[in-house]
């Protein structure tokens, strides 16, 4: 049953299998396991990345494609809920239609982006899609009448979804042997935002199945003899063309509508959150760091990252102090400089691990 | 033996031989003053139309006709300032480009790092002018370029030595595998603007240019700015020197027969891979000082500038053709002129403007203008 689910794809390591569950039980019970609303929205953050980065693993670490333009099929499902949920009013069948704007727009863009660059050669595609994104986030930033510009859209999402709507508490549990406090699990009412909160995760578990699902099934095999030799595969009789553009199709819906549950999370879009090169840098070092090439990969790199980037300013902020008399050595460690280690560790990682947290898993098995 | 041999090296050419490269050169160069006049007469349009009216019906219209030649007349002093801001923008976009084409052309390395040297270039460069304070606000241009010529050539050591280094630990272990070169140097370009931020802070840096570079000179009504002038002279001596580096050198020879078919050539004995850091450092200087240039064009650098400009410099040398410094040139020159004119008549188009002329030129030739390497 569970192997079904996943497609016959095992996490193949013991460790990687604990790991991973423990993610799923994390993020599964995340508004009851952990306290404060940072935290719900840190894994919100988590399962949405989780999404995004698989979506883009299929590119990259399956294909072998490398696009710049991700970031731009993220933001065509955001705005595409954000403009549908400011103009059809507060309902689910807004959301609904936003998000599937969203992605039958992401759809015809990566289409047309692919037919233009992947006919003539494969490296075109990563210049052009670096020019294509960069257009677009400037075009979102100047067409404010349309896109908020700048500052971007606040809206409303349905009642239901929001902390003011109230389901009830939850039950203190008394553990059954004497002298032990009563348990109450956060001790939190159940709001709407819980309910917003699971949406995202089961939203987001749908995906990745499917993309499990995709990425085992015939399909996900060519994409890979694709990647290895193109040229054979097209002499074995693949299309690679048209395997190539299915495939950007194809991640580029799956990232809109990771930009849809992050627009429904966030209930707000702008070119910095959505759209903004430094989200194409972090999605790059988590397929890489995470392992590229299997979309547990993306679960890992997503979640490591975004662990790291709260949790690793707070370490070097300490280092920091520390070194407080050096000068550039204090530079160095200064918590906004998380950065430049990230960087050194994508570029190690690319030559020395390129097969990410994930490979070095599977290989210590064996 | 009567029969010509079959061109093994060439078996993925499907295309028929063009006429020689004269000819091949002479279609895309006529581009330039194509783009030239119909932004002149584009704009003419624009000032000839009454307020508010359609284009369409505004054409059908005879008063609209015996407008135009008024209108082009008025309009002929701000064409001629866009045409050199253009020109002039092209020209330091040429500079940044040049290099990585030939790196491509030469060794199927794409350097997407290559925005880095950019940026140290214009803080190296910045950073000279600035301790060179008395040179920059004295009125003389002697000592005013001067102190750019010193703020040029730090710029460019420091990026050519970068580009030693950048060659050495970052791209050479990843030759032959473009999927690791892509990811590998945009790792490379993440850590050198994070440096560039612990080395200079975070904050952008202004500045203001030399003395004798501020200001505009007047010629037929048009206001030239000087520097924009300077700008064009230095690119195009640039350009004319590497064309005759390229076509009459020894050394250039060997990065030609390199460009079109390396493996022949180290049959010859010739050491192929010294040539490539020879030119990797060339390109990483030529970069430093479009980095110094852009610096004086814009006067505020800020760390990311290399990646944003990386955007224009792809574009360029997509339409150029992976690979020639001649389509290189061409292609900049359309790009500035294209951002220059619709700036002035849809300002909100502008970047989009050259993506549109990409995939104009793309339809027109797949490989670009002047294709002369073939990825592998």
């Amino acid at each position: 049953m569970i192997l079904k689910l996943l497609s016959g794809d095992r996490p193949g390591s013991v460790l990687l299998s604990l790991i991973l569950l423990a993610i799923l039980v994390a993020l599964a019970g995340a508004p009851f396991l952990f306290d404060g609303t940072r935290a719900l929205d840190t894994a919100a953050r988590i399962c949405v990345f989780i999404v995004l980065v698989a979506s883009y693993d299929l590119l990259l670490g399956y294909t072998g494609i490398v696009s710049f333009a991700h970031t731009i099929f993220f933001g065509f499902g955001a705005y595409g809920v954000a403009l549908s949920a400011l103009h059809l009013g507060r309902g689910f069948d807004a959301l609904i239609v936003g998000a599937g704007a969203g992605a039958l727009a992401a759809a015809a863009l990566a289409a047309v982006i692919g037919l233009f660059s992947l006919r003539v050669r494969a490296i075109f595609f990563a210049m052009i899609t670096l020019a294509v994104a960069s257009a677009v986030a400037v075009l979102v930033s100047q067409l404010s009448a349309l896109t908020g510009g700048e500052d971007g859209l606040t809206y409303l999402i349905p009642k239901a979804l929001t902390a003011a709507a109230r389901y009830g508490e939850i039950p203190t549990v008394t553990l059954p042997w004497p002298g032990a406090d009563p348990l109450t699990l956060g001790g939190q009412r159940i709001t709407g935002k819980i309910v917003n909160y699971y949406v995202i995760f089961s939203g987001a578990l749908i995906l990745i199945l499917f993309l499990l699902r995709v990425v085992n099934s015939p399909f996900g095999r060519v994409l890979q003899a694709i990647r290895e030799n193109d040229f054979r595969a097209e002499a074995i009789g693949y299309r690679v063309v048209s395997y190539r553009i299915a495939v950007t199709v194809l991640s580029a819906v799956v990232a809109s509508l990771a930009g849809a549950l992050f627009a429904i999370w966030l209930r707000y879009v702008g070119p910095d959150t959505v759209l903004s090169f430094e989200i194409m840098i972090d999605i790059l070092l988590m397929v890489v760091i995470g392992g590229m090439g299997t979309i547990y990969g993306a679960v890992i790199g997503a979640v490591v990252l975004l662990l790291a980037q709260n949790y690793l300013k707070d370490l070097m902020e300490t280092a920091a102090a520390g070194l407080g008399d050096i000068p550039l050595a204090a530079d160095l460690l200064n918590p906004d400089r998380w950065l430049l280690w990230l960087g050194v560790l994508f570029v190690l990682s690319v030559y020395f691990f390129p097969a990410g947290i994930v490979g070095r898993l599977r290989r210590s098995r064996t | 033996m009567t029969h010509a041999a079959p061109d093994v090296g060439d078996v993925h050419n499907t295309q028929p031989r063009r006429a020689g490269p004269g000819h091949a050169m002479a279609l895309p160069i006529l581009v330039v003053p194509a783009l030239v006049i119909a932004g002149l007469l584009a704009m003419a349009v624009q000032a000839a139309l009454p307020d508010g009216a359609g284009l369409l019906r505004a054409l059908a219209d005879p008063a609209f006709w015996t407008g135009l030649p008024a209108a082009l007349g008025a309009i002929q002093a701000s064409w001629l300032t866009l045409t050199v801001s253009g020109l002039a923008m092209g020209m330091m976009i040429f500079l940044m480009a040049s290099g990585l084409t030939l790196v491509f052309g030469l060794m199927d390395v794409i350097n997407f790092g290559h925005g880095a040297f950019i940026s140290v270039g214009a803080f190296v460069g910045v950073s000279v002018l600035a301790a060179l304070g008395a040179w920059v606000a004295a009125p003389g241009l002697g000592a005013n370029l001067a102190a750019v010529a010193l703020a040029v050539l730090a710029a460019m050591a420091a990026t050519g030595a970068m580009g030693l280094v950048f060659e050495r630990v970052i791209v050479r272990p990843v030759y032959g595998a473009h999927l690791k070169q892509i990811l590998v140097t945009m790792g490379g370009l993440i850590i050198v603007e994070q440096l560039i931020h612990v080395l200079w802070g975070p904050d952008e840096i202004f500045l203001t240019r030399p003395e004798a570079l501020k200001g505009a000179l007047t010629w037929q009504g048009a206001a030239l700015e000087k520097y924009r002038l300077l700008a064009v002279g230095v690119g195009l001596a640039v350009f004319l020197l590497m064309r005759l580096v390229l076509r009459r050198s020894r050394i250039g020879l060997i990065v030609r027969a390199g460009v079109q078919n390396g493996e022949m050539v180290e049959a010859l004995g010739y050491r192929l891979g010294l040539v490539f850091v020879a030119v990797f450092v060339a390109g990483s200087a030529l970069a430093g000082l479009g980095g110094v240039m852009w610096a004086l064009y814009e006067e505020v650098i800020t760390a990311p500038m290399g990646a944003e400009l990386m955007v224009l410099v792809f574009i360029v040398v997509i339409i150029g053709g992976l690979g020639s410094v001649e389509g290189c040139f061409i292609g900049a020159l359309l790009v500035g002129l294209t951002q220059n004119y619709t700036a002035f008549l849809e300002p909100k188009l502008a970047l989009v403007s050259n993506i549109a002329l990409m995939v104009v030129i793309l339809m027109w030739r797949p490989e670009g203008m002047l294709p002369v390497a073939r990825a592998k």
